[in-house]
């Protein structure tokens, strides 16, 4: 992670700086390839999926021998069996999370901003978000399943259980822990898109202002602050809802299986040795798309009904009450998820060192690093692989953030809302939706399995992240440091090195880090980019969370969990290190 | 909250606050009577800001404060901002921008006013209060700075305050129309019978409230 900003700024200014003469016209010339380049890289393939996917749905494939249009596929799909409940438990599991999690988020907010405790909250999420969605659902399993350790804690004392109960919380035919799982992990992104949201439309003030006119904490906030900030987080709650609704890896871990939701059935039918299912598979991954937009329409309209309806309470005078029973539903609501998530990530790591440990018991009879020993080789490639196309993604990523952000202050256009809105795009399109087309284009360039191929499908989920986290703070950083330097004398291409990307050192690590993350825990882009011939510690967590052995599980998915976890110790550390004798750069650049 | 003996304005006594073991206000003991103004003045960083959130009960946890306030005798501490009945104009006039002018000022209006007329018939009589008769669909952005002004303080009265601090309220408009503005929110604030505070770098603030001024270090 070190030397992430000085490769890049080295690979970027080898362009940037032309030789001899260093004149902003040749400086912007290079610079202004950069943005259309980067929408090439990563809206083509998502669009060239799309159509790859589309097009197999209406039965032409000639790979497979698909020459001519038809519905067949459309019609083999609606005859499968299970495919209305998978659909109805797809669309119930991800409105109801989504609605949780926002639900959530707006609580805890509204009971908890401005003070002092919310504010050390805050530093919690980022951590949480960072674990991959698969570790906290694998954590989530041990706690929960039946013979989970939350069970364990209360039998047999409490419930009198001498075999573990044959009910479950998982895999239940309503998609219960599917839905906790999501809540447990988009409440703490909803909750960091909502501080970034607040910054925006001066909610402090406005807050501070509606309490001088009486109102209670809660109801200032969902009469002033809410309607202000919703907006800033509109598209934030989509991606949720996209997520929430065609979401895989957790979806196989926590959701039920007769049937699964739609996302795993779908992917089910494209992995089957019989060919001909990847018609209805790819007509399925259209299906999924439609649920997505119809959700997303849905819940346009209902953010539509809910402020004309609320419009006349807004206005009506009630203050509301001192908001403490809403104090105290938050504290114990980001308590319980809190806990959750970080108990789960517990639990991996007390089974990885397990030795012997009999159902009932609360404790495993001994510690021991057998497991560990043993299976260590096992883990030596996944994460090979999986810290190569994680740091190569980043890296590419983190020269094309900083090569668009760049020319947009050089150009002075902040690009507008359309540009929000493509950048998004990766992350309101289900995964499955358009990755088998685009399996099926680099299967045809002889990229599927490789290198390039992975880091090039990790790049489509790392850049958005990236970019939307260090957007702001490149942006808003004082233009006069760099303008007194050129006054000074420097060239531009010193100015940008040694006074912007130094100043920015601490959100450009964090930025990477978050790409990181993000790449470490893709699962479904590596499992059909990869195609079993890259493995990665996510899917490899994923191929054996089905497997009996709990210890080699928590081992290898504690991997999973701590690898992004240490990216963001090194993206915090750095930076404190480097500015321990500068009291300016304390709150970053 | 009912009302004690003692003197009926606003008094501050012995208040003191810090910022990391810095003083910014050391033992201010101070009156203001209903319908009078009094001005804090001082440098930026002095302080005067904070002392208004203090009384607000809205000071950032980073500051430590001491000392009592007391409105018409009841001590303010122990009462969260909500309760306090302390109303306060800004630099920025902070009329909420999803709201149109009407519903700004509507917003502020108890709801001990009840009924849909009633509350309409409030809101037109206070924009009629303030030269701007028609303007309750309007767009807050839409306005001028002067109509914003004279928005921000009915908006503050229609809450029934029973105290007025003013932080600067002045000091974004431009000369000609401070004069105006200013003018429309002393009376308003004497014709209330409000004890008012106002804190302000602008000498000529200070020397037509006809009120005391105090200078901070």
């Amino acid at each position: 992670m070190r030397f992430v900003p000085a490769t890049v700024a080295h690979g970027q200014l080898g362009r940037a700086q032309p030789a001899g003469t260093a004149r902003q016209p040749v400086r912007g010339r290079w610079l202004r390839l950069i943005p259309p380049l980067t929408l090439g890289l990563f809206l083509g393939p998502i669009l060239a999926g799309l159509l790859g996917t589309i097009l197999p749905a209406f039965g032409y494939l000639p790979a497979l021998g698909g020459e001519r249009l038809s519905l067949a596929p459309w019609r083999q799909l609606f005859a499968a069996p299970g495919l209305q409940a998978a659909s109805q438990l797809s669309l119930m599991t991800g409105l109801l999370a989504t609605a949780i999690a926002l639900a959530l988020t707006i609580l805890a907010f509204a009971a908890g901003q401005g003070t002092r405790a919310f504010r050390r909250a805050r530093r919690l999420m980022a951590p949480l978000l960072a674990v991959p969605h698969l570790a906290t659902a694998i954590g989530l399993a041990f706690l929960l399943a039946p013979s989970g350790w939350l069970v364990r804690l209360i039998t047999p004392w409490l419930t009198g259980w001498q075999t573990p109960p044959d009910m479950s919380l998982l895999q239940g035919p309503y998609g219960f822990g599917l839905t906790l799982g999501l809540v447990v992990k988009e409440t703490p992104f909803l909750i960091l898109m909502t501080f970034a949201g607040l910054g925006q439309v001066h909610a402090d003030r406005h807050l501070r202002q509606a309490r001088a006119f009486g109102y209670g904490r809660i109801q200032a906030w969902l009469k002033v602050v809410l309607p202000l900030v919703y907006p800033q987080i509109r598209l934030p709650i989509y991606a949720v809802l996209a997520y929430s609704l065609s979401v895989v890896d957790m979806a196989i871990v926590l959701g039920p299986t007769t049937p699964p939701t739609l996302a795993p059935l779908i992917l089910r039918w494209f992995s089957d040795p019989d060919l001909t299912l990847r018609f209805q598979a790819a007509a399925g991954a259209c299906l999924q798309m439609l649920l997505v937009l119809l959700a997303i329409a849905a819940w346009r309209l209902a953010e539509l009904l809910i402020a004309r309806l609320a419009r006349p309470w807004l206005t009506s005078g009630g203050r509301g009450g001192s908001g403490r029973l809403g104090h105290w539903l938050a504290w114990l609501c980001l308590g319980v998820v809190t806990l959750l998530a970080i108990g789960g990530l517990f639990a991996l790591a007390v089974w990885s060192v397990a030795g012997a440990w009999r159902f009932p018991a609360a404790w495993p009879a001994e510690l021991t690093l057998a497991t560990w020993a043993r299976h260590l080789d096992l883990l030596a490639r996944p994460i090979a692989t999986t810290l190569l196309v994680g740091l190569a993604a980043t890296l590419l990523a983190l020269g094309l953030v900083l090569g668009c952000l760049e020319q947009e202050q050089v150009s002075r256009k902040p690009p507008g809302q359309g540009a929000l809105l493509l950048l998004y795009l990766p992350l309101l399109v289900p995964q499955i939706s358009f990755l088998f087309g685009l399996q099926v284009i680099l299967v045809r360039l002889g990229l599927d399995g490789t290198w390039l191929g992975l880091i090039w499908a990790h790049l489509l989920f790392v850049l958005p992240y990236l970019f939307l986290t260090l957007a702001e703070p490149y942006r808003s950083l004082d233009r006069r440091y760099e303008t007194s330097a050129l006054a000074l004398g420097k060239p531009h291409w010193q100015v940008w090195w040694r006074i912007r990307l130094a100043l920015l050192l601490r959100p450009v690590l964090i930025a990477a880090a978050i790409g990181f993350a993000v790449s470490v825990g893709q699962f479904l882009p590596t499992q059909m980019v990869g195609g079993g011939r890259l493995v990665t510690l996510t899917t490899e967590a994923l191929a054996l969370a089905n497997g009996a052995d709990r210890r080699l599980v928590g081992m290898v998915a504690l991997s999973l969990a701590v690898l992004p976890l240490v990216a963001f110790a090194v993206a915090l550390a750095l930076p404190a290190w480097r500015f321990r004798h500068r009291r300016g750069m304390a709150s970053g650049g | 909250m009912a009302s004690g003996p003692g003197a009926p304005g606003l008094e501050l006594e012995h208040v003191t606050i810090s910022i990391g073991g810095r003083r910014l206000i050391e033992d201010l003991t101070m009156a203001v009577a209903p319908g009078e103004i009094a001005t804090i003045m001082g440098p930026s960083g002095s302080g005067k800001s904070s002392l208004l959130s203090f009384i607000c009960g809205t000071l950032e946890p980073d500051f430590e404060a001491l000392g009592l306030i007391r409105l018409a005798g009841v001590e303010l501490g122990p009462c969260p901002p909500e309760r306090r009945r302390v109303g306060i104009l800004f630099q920025d006039d902070l009329l909420f921008p999803h709201l149109s002018v009407g519903e700004n000022l509507e917003f502020a209006l108890p709801a001990s006013v009840r009924g849909r007329a009633a509350r309409r018939a409030k809101v037109a009589a206070a924009l009629a209060e303030a030269d701007l008769v028609g303007f309750g669909g309007r767009d807050p952005a839409s306005l001028s700075g002067g109509q914003r002004a004279r928005v921000a303080l009915m908006r503050t009265l229609l809450a029934e305050p029973r105290a007025l601090l003013l932080d600067e309220p002045f000091a974004k408009l431009d000369v000609a129309l401070r004069a105006r503005i200013r003018r429309f929110v002393y009376v308003h604030a004497q014709a209330a019978s409000l004890p008012t505070l106002l804190v302000t770098h602008d000498p000529e603030d200070a020397r037509t409230t006809g009120g005391p001024v105090l200078e901070l270090g």
